[in-house]
């Protein structure tokens, strides 16, 4: 933990992605003689332009393999849209890493359903890392994931890479496409009855927008996942991210702190809820 | 601790005096703007000597009091709150430095307050945001500073305000803890003293610098009397059991679209809840570019900023809001720190320009409280 | 219930409904009236009912967080609302709203799912007509979907 969790630390871009038309990924080094940056599958930083502010990115990169911190940021506003003209050799200010993780310890044994939705993709990528590279301790992995069209497809390349693999089932799917594209149309909760896992064994981490988590938790409900199996990333308008400016409130607790990553069941009355 | 001691009124300059040679800064009640706040004094004839207030939903007035007494009043639109955690703060300051830039923190202002008046609600409240502040991890640094070195002079309320329903929180009206001296006026025709409980060694080094005696019988009963004449004239009350769940359970009761028509969602009972601690983060520059400043502020979650995520608000309604507000003050304040977050202080029913007083909306709820619904309205 | 009788034999859902089995349905039936603004069904609650609207206008609507809510379709007289009765987990899977003052005839899903079970002949019927209602349905927001008044479709 850093000393003063509100300073954030210059960390060196070394690499940027063009990944859609409004999406990118910044790969960062900490400062010389710094140790690599530690995090745990969800876990998110508070990352800083110089002099226009931060935002609440999740970390998207493996954990096994530190030398190099990422994000995959979306540019929606002012900070966000800062942070898209960063170039290599620019410093960006980062602090963290805030929040719980995916429960992976407890998940050893199941099989791993992630359902991703748009750049709900970004948070679970980790998670993908860590269970490939332990693969022998859990059972099926599924990954499902929906974007609006083929042009927003995240991380096509590695996407393919494990569609690939024998040992992971990929499904993916777009909201709508124009002739040039083979794959599936038609939203993520449609990939659902292409994949074949074990309800009473299996662990699921959904992440994308609520409205989008809402109709995959029914799903997975359906097909008879129960509710503390499932897993779900909120969020909030976040400032300190340390739990004291209090504008990341979802009832009683702080997303910061408590989350992101939640329980289905113990957030079940409020995920229903409007406006809360 | 010693007994119970009196000062005399002659001498409460004194004790001024020996605060700021111990060096305090002091900060008490004054009358500016029509109103008693909270600000830097130095004589006792800066505070509000002989001024009363009336108060009611949205209401608030001064006007001479019957007395010279030095307290003869509630509590105004400031709080400790001001002082503790302040409604502007910068945190650091940054300098670019070729493509990447260097942080300094700003260092912790080493400022010792005497905060002279404190209200039993008000000791309380400054206890509830101590909780918020530092009791999780990370604490909050620049709050367990200035805490740690205040010097708290409490005051007894012998009058209730209005809007007053501490003894429904059962925060007051007497201090019973938490002080470094208590005070208790006592004003009679040829007589003005104060009688003066010590609650820490700190307030013992004080007070025996300044006369003082030990108390009578009399004096002592006469305070309690008072102390307990206030408790009988709350303005208000709030029947606090169960509150917690029947608040959670009426997420969707009707009330709470009746309160929207009225609330303006102009954040005016969270700046003056001497517990409401959200803030926001500024981040500016100057006009080089340069340099860079990161600010913490004051903020509500009455705007639509605060609960802002791409491209939406997730309160966008002010019914949404409203209902958070006072969810989070009498409900899951209870699940974060472990107490109600409301003091009784009556200050959101004061200030709140249209008058809305949380003791009736929870009345409200709570005397029509709906089961889930089951069916529909049937017709002929 | 003999109003409610004649009205079901009028309506185009039921038309050709076999008479004892219009005279059932009568008996699940109550006259309803929802005020404007008010809901009719929110989104994951249990769905024991479905309506055939006699006057008025409901919304149907999903709760996204941008807006507050997002519009997908919405219904009048003659319409019927609601099939997520028929289909487990039997809950609804969005929010039916009034905009207007609406009078509609509330049929007893849960009753009635029951009824299908025990007659099957009764279950046909009844599937027959609201798959051509979901058709109908599926049709109109895929061709709504394609957003055919945008810049690209020109």
């Amino acid at each position: 933990m850093l000393a003063d969790p509100m300073l954030p630390t210059p960390y060196r871009v070394t690499r940027v992605i063009r990944d859609t038309h409004d999406v990118f990924t910044l790969e960062c080094a900490p400062p010389s003689a710094s140790p690599a940056f530690a995090f745990a599958p969800g876990q998110f930083n508070m990352l800083y332009h110089f002099g226009v502010g931060e935002v609440p990115v999740s970390v998207s990169g493996d954990p096994g393999r530190a030398e190099a911190l990422i994000h995959t940021i979306r540019a929606v506003g002012t900070v966000t849209n800062a942070l898209q003209r960063v170039r290599r050799g620019d410093a960006i200010g980062v602090r963290g890493p805030f929040g719980n993780g995916w429960p992976l310890a407890s998940t050893k044994g199941d099989d791993v359903v992630l359902v991703a939705g748009g750049i709900g993709l970004a948070p679970l990528r980790p998670v993908l890392y860590r269970l490939l590279a332990e693969r022998e301790h859990y059972g099926k992995i599924v990954l499902l994931y929906g974007t609006r069209s083929p042009a927003d497809i995240l991380y096509a390349r590695e996407l393919e890479h494990w569609r690939a693999r024998f040992d992971i089932d990929v499904q993916l799917s777009v909201d709508r496409a124009d002739a040039n594209w083979r794959g599936n149309v038609g939203v993520v909760t449609t990939l659902f009855e292409r994949v074949k896992f074990d309800p009473l064994n299996t662990t699921a981490f959904v992440c994308g927008p609520e409205v989008m988590m809402r109709f995959a938790i029914v799903e997975l409900e359906r097909r008879g996942v129960a509710d503390e199996r499932i897993y779900l990333s909120m969020e909030r308008n976040m400032k300190c991210a340390v739990g004291l400016c209090g504008r990341c409130q979802y009832g009683p607790s702080f997303v910061c702190r408590h989350g992101p990553v939640f329980r289905h069941d113990a957030v079940r009355r409020l995920f229903s809820a409007r406006e809360v | 601790m010693t007994g119970p001691a009196v000062l005399e009124r002659a001498h409460f300059q004194h004790l001024l005096d020996v605060l700021r040679a111990g060096g305090y800064r002091i900060v008490g009640p004054t009358v500016r703007d029509a109103a008693i706040v909270y600000d830097e004094i130095e004589r006792v004839d800066d505070l509000p000597v002989g001024w009363t207030d009336e108060q009611a939903p949205g209401r608030y007035r001064l006007k001479p009091g019957s007395d010279r007494a030095l307290f003869g009043y509630v509590v105004g639109p400031h709080s400790w709150k001001k002082y503790l955690h302040p409604p502007a703060e910068r945190l650091w300051r940054a300098t670019r430095n070729g493509k990447t830039f260097s942080i300094s923190a700003e260092p912790t202002a080493s400022l010792k307050y005497a905060f002279v008046g404190v209200r039993a609600c008000e000791l309380r409240a400054i206890g509830i945001l101590d909780q918020v502040m530092t009791g999780g991890v990370p604490a909050d640094p620049s709050y367990a500073a200035r805490r740690s070195d205040a010097f708290i002079l409490a005051v007894n309320c012998v009058q209730a305000g209005g809007t007053c329903f501490c003894v429904s929180m059962q925060t007051g009206p007497r201090a019973a803890s938490g002080f470094d001296l208590a005070l208790t006026e006592l004003i009679a025709a040829t007589e003005h003293v104060f009688l003066v409980e010590t609650g820490s060694e700190r307030g013992a080094e004080i007070l025996d610098q300044v006369p003082h005696r030990p108390a009578s019988e009399q004096e002592i009963t006469l305070a309690r009397g008072k102390i307990e004449a206030a408790a009988a004239q709350m303005g208000r009350s709030l029947d606090t059991t169960g509150l917690k769940e029947l608040l959670y359970r009426n997420y969707e009761h009707p009330r709470w679209d009746e309160v929207a028509q009225r609330c303006l969602t102009c954040a005016n009972c969270t700046m003056v809840c001497p517990t409401c601690f959200c803030t926001t983060v500024e981040d500016v520059t100057d006009l080089s570019g340069e340099h860079a400043e990161r600010w913490r502020k004051w903020d509500s979650c009455f705007t639509l900023d605060f609960s802002h995520i791409h491209g939406g608000s997730v309160r966008a309604s002010g019914r949404s809001r409203y209902r958070h507000w006072m969810v989070h003050k009498l409900a899951t304040w209870f699940d974060q720190f472990g107490s109600s977050g409301c003091v009784g202080c009556g200050r959101c029913i004061a200030w709140c320009p249209v008058g809305i007083d949380i003791t009736e909306e929870a009345r409200a709820i709570r005397a029509s409280e709906r089961l889930p619904a089951g069916g529909h309205d049937e017709t002929a | 219930m003999k109003q409610l009788d004649e009205f079901l034999a009028e309506h185009s859902f039921f038309r050709g409904l076999p008479r004892e089995y219009l005279e059932l349905v009568a008996g699940c039936a109550t006259n309803v009236r929802f005020d404007a603004g008010s809901f009719i069904a929110r989104e994951g609650e249990d769905a024991d009912y479905f309506y055939l609207i006699r006057h008025g206008k409901v919304a149907l609507e999903l709760f996204v967080l941008n807006k507050s809510t997002h519009t997908v379709e919405t219904l009048g007289p003659g319409d019927i609302l609601g099939w997520s009765w028929l289909v487990p987990p039997y809950r609804w899977r969005f929010d039916a709203r009034a905009v207007e003052l609406t009078r509609a005839i509330a049929l007893d899903g849960k009753c009635l799912r029951g009824k299908c079970e025990s007659d099957h002949d009764l279950g046909y019927h009844l599937l027959k007509r609201f798959t051509f209602v979901l058709s109908q349905r599926l049709e109109a927001t895929r061709l709504q979907l394609m957003d055919i008044f945008g810049a690209a479709a020109s």
